[in-house]
């Protein structure tokens, strides 16, 4: 038995402990808003936060992440209140499938943890792991942006 | 032989059949299901039987014609229904998949029923509930269905109009429809909708001849409109197919063959079966497994043991020879203007060149996927396609069960780009199902997706121009082969023309991509114009348009070199400029790149894109789709190539296969010229054909290499130089 910490929430769960956590969170716990893109590690739909940190749950055992504060897109919005940064993927309408915007958003998430107020170049850098086939990039960096500039706690 | 064509030009009727063609063409995987007739399927590949399914008349879009399968509805209600509260609902059998048309075409709706986009809830790709459709491709859901859409609401407009005029005891001249109600403007009484229909269909027939909002009225459409459920998308909350569970429902994984073309020699499902809860299903050359979830799938099918012989094939070596000794002889007739001959050998100078491209890969990145659940002889399936009737009939014919007894339904989709156009993941989900006796779930691997897709057709295009010293062209013969004939005729204005699709035998099975041929037969004559501009000695927009008469293709190009700065930009070794630009599909574009050469590096710095696609239905929403287009563009024109050898593909994983990323993406300006004058055409696929050869043009500029392969640098220039010494 093994026992995540999703979203602020206790969750028990009977799997084996090299299950990869994305499909822990998408089969077990039915949190479907993270995405299977490749299974590879190279598109980053998959992203969620661990311990604030943005990792690739096709990639990640689920045992790595017992103990740790797991973050999915799922757990972003408090209360009915976006959070920052979904708030200005929708304000800049940055997607077209939306496939991709989970991962996006929790990445832009750990990025403006990190780095507050990021330079374009290094927007670039940390978000090149995530891939939008529809080419929406140059709205993600809009939107990364205007979440950077509401400042404190975007990262949150 | 070719056939002469005099014809002036080809309608875009004749052109959308040419295309349609296209897209029934996909080889279908057919599987040897013992409830088929064996025998009337031809081995393909993969233990899969395939059957080319050729279209049965070219049936129409829904509004433009019947189905002979399913008439389409004449009622308004069949499209458009009011409720008791006012909700309004509209049902289409186009499928979304990030193109943003369930925003464009409830504007359109909106605009008739003078409501808010917020009243309406539309209905899309559900077999079912929707009218016919054909399918949502060729960027024909803003030309074909909001006018059908608009209809019915303009319809409905006026038999609410009626309706009330009798309630009211009114005059309809007195009354004005507005915010969902009609108002009587002397008595100042008025009706909402729904009290009006009072949640009742409004049987009343379509009126043809409806009076449309004209654009310049338009309030609804024509602004920028938020993509509706925009926050389901930014929150999670959207349920893709492959987010769906139903209940009891298993996950299903499906045998591959080790190559194509194979044949299954043996099969052992035994070890797989021996795991806890799973089923294995072998049914004629169909070998799959369902699993009470996902891992215990994956372990099952890897213990399926199996030989397979793959007998020898094509590779990326040979691709082009093979599809140059391997032409059909049936193929369409040529256009055919004057004489080229003639006028080739009296030109003042003379040039021929060959370009080709190679298979490309959709790579959407919710792969093909679909939930299938049975009950006695009738199935549900959930699917991302692109065509739910034409994967209803697929459905139909594996299981050889009446269209009545299939039901598709497709959630708004994790993209396609013309790649999910066929029932694959449908057929083996529900073969699956069948068996299990529960709902299943068949989710494809990346791996999967980049092997058993269909792909961009590869090609190869010659050339022959004959020129004037003053940069007039005189004769222009251009040879698409296999690629495709989307856009293959030339917006210059020449003389004398030859041009033809010759179609061949491809290695790998392909279809339809955004686009289709039209970015090959773009890159192609784009190129071509910039050699010939440089062979006279013209600028090479100056020398495109020197030939051009068309005023919307004229008015495109000076707006991208107004606003990229075509004239004040210089070249030089290190930076290097290019344009190119067209027609397709009704809409207009022109597209300038500016690069950079860094060390051994192409840089895409800048991209200025215009584009005219009549009236601007949702500006925003067209900004993300031209955007977007260049963005995906660029894969296929520097680095996005399939590679194969002997049967099997050697880049099936995303780190092997390049796609564009963050880092690859340019500065990009859409210029978007609006001409509310003109009738609205799509807008998700021209944008894409400009910028291959404007940045080859750009390259050429700078280094003096000329490219004349896509993808251009998939090993950047060092690879190019090598190549060419």
């Amino acid at each position: 038995m093994l026992t995540l910490m999703v979203n602020g929430a206790e969750r028990k769960l009977e799997v084996p402990s090299d299950l990869p956590l994305l499909s822990a969170l998408r089969d077990n716990l039915e949190l479907t808003g993270t995405k299977y893109g490749c299974g590879e590690g190279q598109c980053g739909a998959c992203t969620v936060l661990l311990d604030g940190h943005a990792v690739r749950s096709c990639r990640t055992p689920v045992s790595a992440a017992a103990g740790k504060k797991i973050v999915t897109i799922e757990g972003l919005e408090r209360n009915g209140v976006l959070h920052p940064v979904q708030q200005a993927f929708l304000d800049q309408e940055a997607f077209q499938c939306g496939y991709c915007t989970s991962g996006m958003i929790v990445s832009a998430v750990a990025l403006l943890t990190e780095t507050p107020h990021p330079s374009d170049a290094q927007i670039v850098r940390r978000m090149d792991g995530n891939v939008c086939r529809c080419g929406t990039y140059p709205r993600i960096v809009a939107a990364i942006r205007q979440a950077a500039s509401i400042g404190k706690g975007a990262g949150r | 032989m070719s056939v002469v064509n005099s014809e002036p030009a080809m309608t875009s009727f004749e052109d959308s059949i040419l295309e349609l063609r296209q897209h029934d063409q996909i080889a279908r995987l057919n599987y040897g299901f013992s409830l088929n007739r064996r025998d009337l399927f031809k081995l393909l590949g993969g233990g899969l039987l395939v059957c080319c399914v050729v279209g049965k008349g070219w049936s129409q879009e829904s509004g433009g014609g019947r189905h002979p399968e399913q008439d389409l509805p004449t009622a308004i209600s069949g499209w458009l229904q009011i409720a008791e509260d006012g909700r309004i609902t509209v049902f289409t059998g186009k499928a979304e998949m990030g193109q943003n048309i369930r925003t464009s075409l409830t504007q359109a709706v909106a605009d008739e029923l003078r409501v808010p986009v917020t009243s309406i809830t539309l209905v899309m790709g559900d077999t079912a509930l929707t009218p016919y459709d054909m399918g949502t491709f060729g960027s024909r859901t803003t030309p074909y269905m909001a006018p059908q859409l608009r209809r019915a609401g303009a319809s409905a407009r006026e038999a609410l109009l009626a309706l009330a005029a009798e309630r009211l005891q009114s005059a309809s001249t007195n009354l004005v429809v507005e915010d969902g109600k009609v108002t009587d403007r002397v008595s100042h009484k008025s009706l909402a909708y729904g009290e009006l229909t009072r949640g009742q269909d409004l049987l009343k027939v379509i009126n043809a001849e409806a009076a449309l909002t004209p654009t310049t009225e338009w309030h609804q459409a024509g602004v920028d409109t938020a993509k509706i459920d925009g926050r389901a998308f930014v929150t999670g909350k959207h349920k893709y197919t492959s987010d769906l569970t139903r209940p009891g429902m298993l996950h299903g994984k499906i045998l591959r063959a080790s190559g194509f073309h194979a044949e299954l020699a043996s099969v052992d499902v035994s070890k797989a079966e021996a795991i806890a809860g799973v089923k294995a299903v072998h049914d004629g050359s169909f070998v799959g497994i369902v699993a009470p979830d996902e891992r215990t799938a994956v372990q099952a099918i890897q213990a399926v043991q199996a030989k397979w012989s793959v007998p020898p094939q094509p590779s990326n070596a040979n691709l082009f020879d093979h599809l140059r000794s391997h032409l059909d002889s049936d193929r369409p007739p040529a256009h055919i203007v004057g004489s080229v001959e003639k006028a080739f050998a009296q030109a003042d100078k003379q040039f021929a060149q060959s370009y080709d491209v190679q298979f490309i890969a959709h790579t959407p990145l919710e792969p093909r996927a679909a939930v299938a659940e049975w009950q006695g002889e009738k199935v549900t399936v959930w699917t991302g396609t692109q065509r739910p009737f034409g994967v209803r009939e697929e459905l139909s014919q594996a299981f050889r069960i009446p269209l009545s007894n299939v039901r598709v339904i497709v959630p708004d989709t994790g993209s396609a780009y013309g790649g999910k156009h066929t029932g694959d993941a449908a057929i083996e989900a529900a073969r699956l199902a069948k068996t299990a006796g529960k709902p299943v779930k068949l989710v494809w691997t990346r791996d999967e997706e980049f092997t058993w897709a269909y792909f961009r057709p590869a090609g190869m295009i010659d050339v022959k121009a004959g020129i004037q010293r003053d940069g007039s062209i005189m004769s222009w013969e251009f040879h698409n082969y296999n690629s495709g004939p989307a856009a293959i005729r030339t917006p210059y204005a020449i003389p004398n023309q030859h041009i033809e699709f010759h179609p061949a035998d491809s290695p790998l099975r392909e279809g339809s991509y955004r686009g289709l041929a039209a970015t090959a037969n773009f890159f192609a004559r784009e190129v071509h114009m910039d050699e010939l501009a440089h062979l006279v000695g013209i600028d090479p927009l100056q020398f495109r348009l020197l030939n051009l008469e068309d005023p919307r293709l004229r008015a495109v190009f000076e707006a991208a070199a107004k606003r990229f700065g075509w004239s004040r930009i210089k070249n030089s070794s290190s930076r290097g400029v290019g344009i190119a630009g067209g027609t397709e599909k009704g809409s207009y574009m022109a597209t300038c790149v500016e690069i950079a050469v860094e060390a051994d590096e192409i840089k895409i710095v800048r991209v200025v894109q215009a584009f005219e696609c009549g009236a601007v239905v949702n500006p925003n929403g067209l900004e993300n789709q031209v955007s977007g287009a260049i963005v995906q563009g660029l894969g296929g024109a520097l680095f996005e190539a399939v590679k194969f050898e002997n049967g099997k593909i050697l880049n099936s994983r995303l780190a092997e296969y390049r796609v564009p990323r963050f880092s690859d993406t340019p500065q990009i300006e859409v210029e978007i010229v609006n001409r509310k004058d003109l009738p609205s055409a799509g807008a998700g696929e021209t944008p894409l054909m400009g910028i291959a050869p404007a940045i080859s043009n750009a390259i050429f500029a700078a280094t003096g290499q000329r490219l004349r392969s896509l993808p251009l640098i998939p090993n950047g220039l060092k690879g190019v130089s090598a190549k060419k010494a």
